[in-house]
């Protein structure tokens, strides 16, 4: 294998982000030649696994035990660590997602390998990774190379676009067991309470409609009407730092730099100013529209369009709008 | 009980943009330098559990000897020791490196029982510098961690916000813990503690005094290199206002604008 992908899920369920990475990974193996690999580690995953083939892996290592239904590192670690020494891939692929970006640095570490993390975008300059990551909080680029024989990367949701998958693509499943001892194991998930089913992920959103202290003179009613235009265009809810501190959403809403990072085809700010933390978050957007008071607010020089006014009205009034385009 | 807090010098959030990249290639960065954000919320909690396990916090940093100002910034926070790592051999250090270096020193202060870090720096914004650290302790990883709900037998229990929900875990000690910022509210220096820090004197810790070689840290023995650090391209979006004689005709007409860009 010259590539080995790894393939986060969760409940059976595929992380998306992780199709973006092998996507991705197929054409620079179609250039780098040799053969696409991914692992799928879990309990009854194997649909995981056709899936990773139907998105174009040549190899899937499939890898099964009770043991590893839940993600814990030491044991996942130790199965990727297998699979690379065995194999000897020249760059493995995680996606940036929580588990997997420990899971990649732990990899990287034991293995004394380079390790490039929430990359935005991967080529291959002279058979070797170029990963380019955002530093110094998306205020500047820079493209990460590798001394030593193994590169690694995690790469941020939505810098690809999902491939198409073909359910009748050929490709190997080879099923194994776990290679590290199944007791014994130093991390005991004691509990898990699962957020709100159906709600889309910020960092997976297409769409995002985010509000700020613009919403100050009724908080409740300003997320209400941000929330009713976030569902019916199907995004996910964001929010300022500002709004956020004030206590009028939850902090996993917040978009910046201490918050989410986002790259959505279409951001919609409301009542946000545009100060550079949040821009930090959602930069990257392709295409913002503010609506603010303020015709003077920052966010109007990074928006691609923008209406001057009350958020309470204009808000509602989109949301009418869309609603009798979409049905 | 051992607490090992690591903080990280870093450039103010609001003068980020104003770094060029010849500036963070060579590190003489001119922008006014402070303790990383997300360190703040690593340093009071590390403060938290003095009060209520016992035990005492130290506060680490790898830098130079500007860095001092972190370590005192923590100092007049509450935190009662600091040490400084600086040695010429440690510049251009990548994760591995600077994890290198922090898990000699954490050794050689003593064992700790949990060693602290933010989530990430806001000029490398890698968050690897924890696992790093916890690989090269021997220790457990915890990262994305919300509220430590208890250390006891050899054991911490945390809860952690991942992207499906929130969970409980118990690992064994030591433990090296990233923090995320719901898990509480950074206190600010006081009076006292700023007049504390400023007479603290801090000791410096070289590589020789870490028994590290030359060739274990710094710019030799980095894995993934910088390259070609420049601006992000320019959003090249000229604003269009859109502004029609009613609130209801500026909503269709931004619709419309929106659907020919087909982002919906
Ligand atoms: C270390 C650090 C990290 C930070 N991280 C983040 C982060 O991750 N995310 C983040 O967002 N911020 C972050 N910030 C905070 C950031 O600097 C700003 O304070 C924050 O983004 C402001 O939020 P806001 O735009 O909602 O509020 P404001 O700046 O107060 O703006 C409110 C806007 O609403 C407009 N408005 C008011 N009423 C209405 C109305 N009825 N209709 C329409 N418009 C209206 C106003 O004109 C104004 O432009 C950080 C700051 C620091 C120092
Ligand atoms: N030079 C350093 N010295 C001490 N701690 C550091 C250093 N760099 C990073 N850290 C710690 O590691 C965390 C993550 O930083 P990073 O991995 O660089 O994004 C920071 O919040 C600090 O707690």
């Amino acid at each position: 294998m010259s590539i080995l992908v790894y393939i986060e899920q969760f409940d059976g369920k595929a992380a998306p982000v992780s199709w973006e990475v092998l996507g991705k990974a197929r054409t620079l193996v179609d250039q780098l030649g040799g053969k696409l690999a991914a692992v799928v580690i879990g309990a009854g995953v194997e649909g995981v696994a056709k899936e990773a083939v139907s998105y174009g892996a040549d190899v899937v290592h499939l890898v099964e035990d009770p043991s590893l239904a839940a993600f814990r590192i030491d044991p996942y670690a130790a199965v990727v660590e297998d699979l690379v020494k065995t194999h000897s891939p020249k760059i493995v692929l995680f996606p940036a997602t929580a588990r997997s970006r420990d899971l990649s640095a732990v990899v990287a570490c034991d293995l004394d390998a380079g390790l490039a993390a929430d990359c935005s975008d991967l080529s291959l300059v002279d058979g070797g990774l170029a990963a380019v990551r955002p530093v110094f909080s998306g205020n500047l680029l820079t493209t990460v190379r590798f001394n030593g024989p193994l590169a690694v990367a995690s790469v941020r949701a939505r810098s690809f676009p999902t491939p198409e998958a073909n359910p009748g693509r050929a490709g190997e499943i080879v099923k194994s067991g776990p290679v590290a001892p199944t007791t014994g194991i130093r991390e005991e998930i004691k509990s898990f309470e699962a957020t709100a089913t159906g709600e889309v992920s910020l960092t997976d959103a297409k769409i995002i409609v985010s509000g700020g202290r613009g919403v100050a003179k009724d908080p409740e009613l300003g997320f209400k009407l941000i929330k009713e235009l976030t569902d019916t265009l199907g995004g996910a809810m964001g929010a300022s730092r500002a709004a956020v501190d004030a206590g009028y959403i939850a902090y996993k809403h917040q978009v910046g730099q201490t918050g989410k990072v986002v790259r959505p085809d279409l951001y919609i700010a409301a009542g946000i100013s545009g100060a550079i933390q949040h821009l930090a978050g959602m930069g990257n957007a392709k295409i913002i529209v503010a609506i603010n008071k303020d015709a003077e607010a920052p966010i109007f020089s990074v928006a691609n369009y923008g209406v001057v006014g009350d958020l309470y009205e204009v808000v509602p009034a989109l949301n009418a709008e869309f609603k009798k385009r979409l049905g | 009980m051992n607490f090992v807090v690591c903080v990280k010098q870093t450039p103010d959030t609001a003068e980020l943009p104003k770094i060029s990249a010849a500036e963070a290639v060579s590190g003489d960065i001119k922008a006014t330098l402070v303790l990383n954000p997300w360190d703040e919320f690593a340093v009071e909690e590390g403060l938290l559990l003095e009060d209520r396990f016992g035990g005492d916090v130290t506060v680490v940093t790898v830098g130079p000897e500007k860095a001092t100002e972190a370590l005192k910034d923590a100092i007049a926070r509450g935190v009662k020791s600091a040490i400084l790592l600086d040695d010429p051999a440690f510049a251009g250090s990548d994760a591995w490196g600077t994890a290198a270096i922090l898990a000699a020193a954490i050794k050689k202060n003593g064992p700790a029982d949990v060693i602290l870090t933010g989530k990430m720096s806001v000029d490398g914004n890698s968050g690897l510098v924890a696992p790093g650290l916890a690989r090269k302790l021997g220790a457990t990883l915890l990262t994305q961690v919300t509220k430590i709900v208890d250390i006891s037998g050899g054991k911490i229990t945390v809860e952690r916000m991942l992207e499906e929900g929130r969970e409980t875990i118990t690992v064994s000690l030591p433990a090296v813990v990233s923090v995320s910022k719901e898990i509480n509210e950074p206190r600010y220096p006081s009076f006292m503690g700023i007049r504390k820090a400023a007479k603290a004197a801090i000791p410096v810790w070289k590589l020789g005094d870490l028994g590290l070689s030359a060739g274990a840290v710094g710019t030799g023995a980095a894995k993934a290199n910088w390259t070609d650090v420049r601006k992000p391209p320019a959003r090249s979006s000229q604003v269009v206002m859109v502004k029609e004689a009613t609130v209801d005709a500026t909503a269709a007409k931004l619709a419309d604008l929106l659907m020919a860009e087909k982002v919906i």
